[in-house]
C-alpha cells in the first residue's frame, strides 16, 4: 500500500508541476488554432494529443486546463464540505428544533430547481466579465449549493455521537458544548467528510463544464478539464481515437490518488 | 421444361417484387414531439414534419425544380391586382376517412386559417393589410379568395395550407395527404399510414404512396440517431450534422447526400438600440458602418466553413442564399477577408491600432462580447473564431454562450447584448417571409426592432423596397426591389452573414426513389414516391 | 398515529415552501416572459406581441401561486405551455416510467456499492482498495451524459447506467463509514474473539453507523432523479426527467410547478424514512 501511495503522490505531484509550468512546457498557446492543419488531427511530433476541433493543441490545452480545475475544485469542495459540516454536524449534535429546522431545509435545497438562480446569476453578471471572475463564480455558486446530500448524513452521525457514552460521560465532567464539538463530534465525522470532499471534486470539474451551457464556467478560448471531458460527449464520432481519452484517464488517476492519499491522512488522523 | 419455366415465373416474381415492391415502413427521427396535429397551427419543426407528411395542399412547390405545381386544384387564377385567386379543384376526391373534398372545406380551412386569435405562422403570411377575407364557392369544385390587400406571391403561399374537412367528425386528423396520423405515443413515436384515399399516381400509372408506413421515431440525440442508422434500423437522417458526415461517407460513401448550399443562413449583428443598457462610446462603434464593414471582412469566412462546418458550407452574401435560384442578386459576392481593409475602415472612424490594441478616438480600447445559444456547437465555434479573427485587427471579444430562452430575452426584449450569432431556418423562399426582418416597424428587425419611423435614410429605402415588393403583382418589380434590399443589406452590413450551412442528408442504400434537395424537407419531399427494397427487411442487416 | 399526522404536516408545510419558492425562481429567472417561437419571422408583429403577453395572468406570483395550489387540492394542475397539454396527463403517463428508472437503478447502485464497501472493508487488500477507489473514481469522472451514451450504444438499459452513477456517489460514503466501524476498540475485540463476519456487520456495525448509512442512502434519491434527466433524455426514455428538461427550456411554470412538487415529496419521502429506520437502529443499540 505504501509503495501505491508513494506512486500516487508523486502523480499528484506531476500533474501540478505540469499545470504550474504550462506556459513553458506547453508546446503552444492553449487558444493558437492551427488552422492550416486539419482539425481534430490524431497525435503527430507537434501535437502530442493531436488537435481539437477548431486545431488547438490538445496536450497544451490538457497542461492549461489542468491548472483552472485543479486549483479551484478541491476549493470548491472543501467550501461544500464546510457547510455541510456546520449545518449537518450542529443540527446533529444540538437537536430539537434547530435540526428539525435544518434538516426541513435540506430536504427543500435538495428539491429546488436550482438551475433558475444559476441563470438569475449569470443575467446580473455583465457579459463582458473575465474568465477569471466567471470561473471564481461558478465554483463559488457550486460550493455554496454543493453541501445539502453530506449534510443529512452528517447530521445523522451527529445524533449518534450525540447519544453515545464517551459523550454522555465528557458532558457529565462539564466539557463545553464547543470544545466537544470539535475534539469529539467532528473528529468521529471525518469518514462522511472526507467522503464528501473527495466525491465533490470530479463533480465540480464536471458541473463546471456543464454550466457552460448557461453561460458561466470557464468562456472560450480557456480550457478546462471539464470542458475538454465534453468532447467526449460527441461520441457517435469517436472512432478509435483513444488520445481523446487522455483528458479522461488524467482525472480518473488524479481523483484516485487525492483518495489515496486522503485516506492515509484519514488513518493518521485516527 | 415444366421445372425451368417455374423457376423462371418464380425468379421474374422475385425481381418483381424487388425492384417495383410496394411496401415497407420507412423510419427516420424527428427531434421532439409534435406540438399540434392542427395544420394552420404548426409552428415547430416535429408538426411540420407530420403536417407535410399528411396534409394535401391545393398546390405544390417542388423542391426540386423549385416551381410550382398543381396538387388538389387543377388551375388557379389571380386576378384584382393579386388580391383574388380562383381555384379549380380536383373532383372526386376524398378525406383519408372518407368524407368528400369540396368547395367547402377550402372555404372553412381559409377561415380557420384567418381566425384573428390563432397567430399562426401559417396565417400570418396571408394577413397583407386589415380587414376581413372573403370566400365565394362558385360550385362544388370551384372558390374564390379575396384578400383586403395584394398579396405578392400569393399562390405559392398556399403550399403551407393543407386542406381541412369541414364536416369529417374526426375534425384535423382527416387529411388529404399520402399519410394519415395512425398512432402516437408521447415521447417515441409517431406512426403514419398509407392514406387508401390519397388522389396521386406515378408516371407508370401505380396508386401512390409506394410506402405501406412511416415510424417517426422522437429522438432529440443525434448521436443517437446516427448510431441508430448506421445499425440500418433507421432509412434516412433527414439532416445530417457536417461533423457526421465524413465520418460516415468513410464507411459508407453512398449513404451520405450533399445536396449544395441550403436556404439557411447564420450570421452576426451588433446592438443598435438606442435604450440598450450598454455603454454609450459602443453604442457610437455599432451604429458606425464603417465599424460594422471592417468587423465582417475581417472575418475569415472560408476558415468558417472548412472548419467548423468540414467543407459543407459556403461563404454567405447576403439575406438570400444563392441556392435561391429565384431570389438571390447574383450581382453580390462573399466579402473577402483582408484585414488592411478593414483597418483603413477602422481608421476613417478615427480607430488606431496601439500595440495590438485597437483603440476609438476617445482611447477606448475595442471589446465586445458576442452571445449565442450554447444548444449550438457550430455557432459557439465559429464566435470562436471570429474572437480570433477579429485579435488580429486589435478587437477583443469574449464568447457568452446562453440559454435559448435568456439569449432571446437579451435580444428581444432587455437588449442587454452587444453582438449576437445566430441562423435565420428560411423554410420559404419569397421574401415575403422576411417582411419582419428587414421593415424597420419589424420585430424581428434584430438589430433595432419595432422602429416608429426608420431611424436610418438606408432603413428607410429598405421600408419603401419591401412594401413596394410585397404588394406588387409584377414578379420582375419585386425582384428588382428585393435586389436593392440585398445590395443595401451588403453595403450596410446590419447582418453580417456568415455562411449558408449545405443540406446534408443521409439515405439508406435501401430507401428507393430518394433525391435529397436544398429545400426542407429535403430528403422526404417526395415520400409518397419513395419505397423500401427487399420488402423493407431490415433482418440482413 | 399522532407521529405520522406530525409527518404529514411537516411534509405540506416543506412542500407549500418549496412550491412558492421553485415558482419565484421560475418566474424571474431571465427568458420567462419569451417563447422561442417568436423568431421566427413569417410571424406579424402582432402576433409576437401577442406571445408576450401571453404569460402576464403567471407575472403575479403571489396570486399565480394561490390559484395554483387551490386547483391542485382538487387534482388539477394546469395545462403545459410547452406541451399544450393538461400537466396532470403529461406527467400521469411519465411518471410510471421514471419510477421504474429509478427504482431499478438505485437497487443496482446500492447493490453493487454494499457490496463493494463491505468486501472491501472485509478483505482490508490493498490491490482491492486501489481497484474500488479506481472504479468509482472512474465512474465519478465520466461525465453523466457519455455515460448514458456508452449505454445506449452498447443496447443496454439506462437504469444500468443510472445504478453506476448512484454506485459512484454512494460507495465513498458507504465504504468511508464500514471503515471507521470496523476499526472501533469494541469491533477489533469481537473480530479477536473470532465473531463471525456476518454477525459483526449485522450486530455490531449496523447499529452504529446504519442510521448515517441509511441516511446517504435516503439523499441518494435525489441524486438519482437529477441524474434520470440525462439518462432519459440520452436513452430516450420517455420518462419525467425528460419533461423537466422541456419545462425547463420552455419555463413552464405550471409542469415545473407541478415536478417540484413531485420531487419535493420523493425526497421528503426517501429522507424520513431513512430517518424513522435509522432512528430505530439506535433505539435497538440502546
Amino acid at each position: 500500500m505504501k509503495l501505491v501511495r508513494i506512486f500516487a503522490c508523486v502523480l499528484l505531484l506531476v500533474v501540478v508541476a505540469g499545470s504550474l509550468a504550462a506556459h513553458w512546457i506547453a508546446p503552444a498557446n492553449y487558444a493558437t488554432q492551427f488552422r492550416d492543419e486539419l482539425p481534430n488531427a490524431g497525435p503527430s511530433k507537434a501535437h502530442w494529443l493531436g488537435t481539437d476541433d477548431l486545431g488547438r493543441d490538445r496536450y497544451s490545452r490538457v497542461l492549461y486546463g489542468t491548472r483552472v480545475s485543479l486549483l479551484l475544485a478541491p476549493a470548491a469542495a472543501l467550501l461544500s464540505t464546510f457547510l455541510a459540516a456546520l449545518i449537518g454536524a450542529l443540527a446533529g449534535y444540538l437537536g430539537g428544533a434547530w435540526e428539525k429546522f435544518a434538516m426541513a431545509s435540506t430536504d427543500l435545497f435538495l428539491s429546488l430547481p436550482w438551475l433558475f438562480l444559476l441563470l438569475m446569476v449569470r443575467a446580473m453578471l455583465p457579459l463582458n466579465v473575465s474568465p477569471f471572475t466567471s470561473v471564481m463564480v461558478t465554483f463559488l455558486l457550486l460550493g455554496l449549493l454543493g453541501w445539502s446530500a453530506s449534510a443529512r448524513v452528517l447530521c445523522a452521525g451527529a445524533k449518534n455521537i450525540r447519544n453515545s457514552d464517551f459523550v454522555m460521560l465528557a458532558r457529565a465532567s462539564g466539557v463545553g458544548k464547543i470544545r466537544l464539538m470539535f475534539l469529539h463530534v467532528l473528529p468521529n465525522l471525518k469518514p462522511v467528510l472526507l467522503a464528501q470532499f473527495w466525491i465533490s471534486i470530479p463533480v465540480f470539474i464536471l458541473s463546471e463544464a456543464n454550466l457552460g451551457i448557461l453561460g458561466l464556467g470557464v468562456a472560450e478560448p480557456l480550457p478546462s478539464w471539464g470542458s475538454l471531458l465534453r468532447e467526449l460527449e460527441n461520441f457517435a464520432n469517436f472512432s478509435g481515437e483513444y488520445w481523446k481519452l487522455v483528458p479522461l484517464g488524467l482525472l480518473v488517476l488524479t481523483v484516485t490518488s487525492f483518495q489515496l492519499v486522503l485516506s492515509r491522512e484519514g488513518e493518521v488522523a485516527a | 421444361m415444366m421445372r425451368k419455366a417455374h423457376l423462371l415465373m418464380l425468379t421474374v416474381v422475385l425481381f418483381a417484387s424487388a425492384a417495383f415492391g410496394q411496401s415497407g415502413e420507412l423510419r427516420f427521427c424527428i427531434k421532439n414531439d409534435p406540438k399540434t396535429f392542427n395544420p394552420i397551427a404548426v409552428a415547430d419543426d416535429a408538426s411540420e414534419t407530420v403536417r407535410y407528411l399528411t396534409g394535401g395542399v391545393l398546390v405544390r412547390v417542388n423542391r426540386q425544380s423549385q416551381q410550382l405545381e398543381p396538387e388538389l386544384a387543377t388551375s388557379w387564377k389571380i386576378s384584382d391586382a393579386g388580391r383574388t385567386i380562383t381555384f379549380t379543384l380536383r373532383p372526386n376526391q376524398y378525406f383519408s376517412d372518407g368524407t368528400p373534398f369540396t368547395a367547402d372545406d377550402v372555404a372553412f380551412t381559409v377561415k380557420q386559417l384567418m381566425d384573428p386569435n390563432l397567430h399562426s405562422v401559417t396565417g400570418d403570411q396571408f394577413r397583407s393589410g386589415k380587414g376581413e377575407v372573403s370566400t365565394k364557392v362558385l360550385s362544388a369544385t370551384k372558390i374564390a379568395i379575396t384578400f383586403p390587400a395584394p398579396q405578392a406571391g400569393l399562390d405559392r403561399q398556399f403550399d403551407q395550407v393543407p386542406m381541412m374537412s369541414a364536416k369529417s367528425p374526426k375534425k384535423e386528423m382527416a387529411v388529404l395527404g399520402p399519410f394519415y396520423v395512425a398512432d402516437y405515443k408521447a415521447g417515441s413515436y409517431v406512426y403514419l399510414r398509407k392514406n387508401n384515399n390519397y388522389w396521386k399516381k406515378d408516371s407508370s400509372g401505380r396508386k401512390l404512396p409506394l410506402l405501406d408506413a412511416i415510424k417517426l421515431d422522437i429522438q432529440p440525440n443525434r448521436d443517437i440517431e446516427l448510431m441508430r442508422f448506421r445499425r440500418g434500423e433507421l432509412d434516412l437522417i433527414n439532416t445530417l450534422d457536417s461533423d457526421f458526415y465524413d465520418k460516415l461517407a468513410q464507411g459508407a460513401p453512398g449513404q451520405v447526400r450533399d445536396a449544395g448550399p441550403s436556404l439557411d443562413s447564420e450570421q452576426m449583428w451588433f446592438n443598435q438600440v438606442p435604450s440598450a443598457p450598454i455603454a454609450d462610446y459602443k453604442k457610437d462603434w455599432f451604429v458606425s458602418q464603417n465599424f460594422r464593414r471592417a468587423v465582417a471582412v475581417a472575418i475569415n469566412r472560408a476558415d468558417l466553413a472548412r472548419i467548423v462546418f468540414a467543407g459543407h458550407a459556403q461563404a454567405a452574401v447576403g439575406p438570400t442564399s444563392p441556392a435561391n435560384k429565384i431570389w438571390f442578386n447574383t450581382k453580390l459576392k462573399p466579402l473577402p477577408y483582408d484585414t488592411t481593409a478593414a483597418l483603413r475602415y477602422l481608421a476613417q472612424d478615427g480607430f488606431q491600432l496601439q500595440n495590438g490594441v485597437l483603440r476609438d478616438h476617445h482611447g477606448n480600447a475595442v471589446e465586445f462580447s458576442i452571445v449565442t445559444n450554447a444548444s449550438s456547437k457550430p455557432r459557439e465555434r465559429m464566435a470562436t473564431m471570429i474572437q480570433q479573427d477579429l485579435s488580429k485587427i486589435g478587437i477583443k471579444v469574449n464568447v457568452v454562450t446562453l440559454d435559448f430562452p435568456s439569449l432571446i430575452e437579451r435580444i428581444t426584449a432587455k437588449f442587454n447584448y452587444e453582438a449576437a450569432i445566430l441562423g435565420f431556418i428560411n423554410t420559404e423562399m419569397d421574401p415575403n417571409s422576411q417582411m419582419t426582418v428587414w421593415m424597420s416597424s419589424g420585430e424581428n428587425h434584430a438589430w433595432f426592432p419595432a422602429q416608429k419611423s426608420p431611424v436610418t435614410t438606408w432603413e428607410a429605402e429598405m421600408d419603401k423596397l419591401m412594401q413596394a415588393q410585397t404588394q406588387s403583382p409584377d414578379m420582375k418589380k419585386r425582384k428588382a426591389a428585393w435586389d436593392r434590399v440585398q445590395e443595401i443589406v451588403y453595403e450596410q452590413q446590419p447582418m453580417i452573414y456568415l455562411v449558408n450551412k449545405n443540406a446534408l442528408s443521409a439515405v439508406s442504400t435501401n430507401v428507393a426513389n430518394a433525391a435529397p434537395v436544398v429545400l426542407r424537407p429535403q430528403t422526404y419531399w417526395n415520400a409518397d414516391q419513395i419505397f423500401l427494397r427487399n420488402n423493407g427487411d431490415r433482418s440482413g442487416k | 398515529m399522532k407521529v405520522l399526522l406530525r409527518h404529514t404536516a411537516r411534509l405540506l408545510l416543506i412542500l407549500m415552501i418549496g412550491g412558492f419558492l421553485a415558482a419565484t425562481l421560475v418566474r424571474y429567472a431571465p427568458g420567462f416572459d419569451v417563447d422561442e417561437q417568436q423568431m421566427d419571422s413569417r410571424l406579424s408583429n402582432e402576433s409576437v406581441q401577442a406571445m408576450r403577453t401571453a404569460k402576464a395572468g403567471e407575472h403575479n406570483i403571489l396570486r399565480f401561486y394561490t390559484d395554483f395550489v387551490r386547483s391542485a387540492f382538487h387534482g388539477e394542475f394546469g395545462m403545459s405551455r410547452t406541451l399544450n397539454r393538461p400537466v396532470k396527463e403529461l406527467v400521469g403517463e411519465r411518471l410510471p416510467v421514471t419510477m421504474k428508472l429509478i427504482g431499478t437503478g438505485l437497487l443496482v447502485g446500492w447493490l453493487l456499492a454494499l457490496i463493494f464497501a463491505v468486501s472491501a472493508t472485509m478483505l482490508r487488500l490493498a490491490a482491492y482498495d486501489v481497484f474500488t477507489t479506481f472504479l468509482s473514481g472512474l465512474l465519478l469522472c465520466i461525465p453523466s451524459a457519455v455515460l448514458a451514451l456508452v449505454f445506449v450504444f452498447a443496447n443496454a438499459p439506462g437504469s444500468i447506467a443510472l445504478g453506476l452513477m448512484v454506485f459512484a456517489h454512494v460507495f465513498r460514503y458507504w465504504r468511508n463509514l464500514l471503515e471507521k466501524s470496523y476499526a472501533m476498540p469494541h469491533i477489533i475485540t469481537a473480530r479477536a474473539k473470532g465473531l463471525s463476519s456476518a454477525r459483526i456487520l449485522i450486530f455490531h456495525i449496523l447499529p452504529v453507523s446504519g442510521g448515517q448509512l441509511l441516511a446517504v442512502a435516503g439523499v441518494s434519491v435525489s441524486l438519482a432523479l437529477g441524474a434520470a434527466i440525462p439518462v432519459e433524455a440520452l436513452c430516450g426514455i420517455p420518462g419525467i426527467g425528460q419533461l423537466a428538461w422541456q419545462a425547463a427550456l420552455g419555463r413552464d411554470l405550471s409542469l415545473l410547478l407541478t415536478l417540484t412538487f413531485l420531487v419535493t415529496v420523493v425526497t421528503l419521502l426517501a429522507n424520513t424514512v431513512s430517518e424513522v429506520v435509522g432512528s430505530s437502529f439506535r433505539a435497538q443499540e440502546a
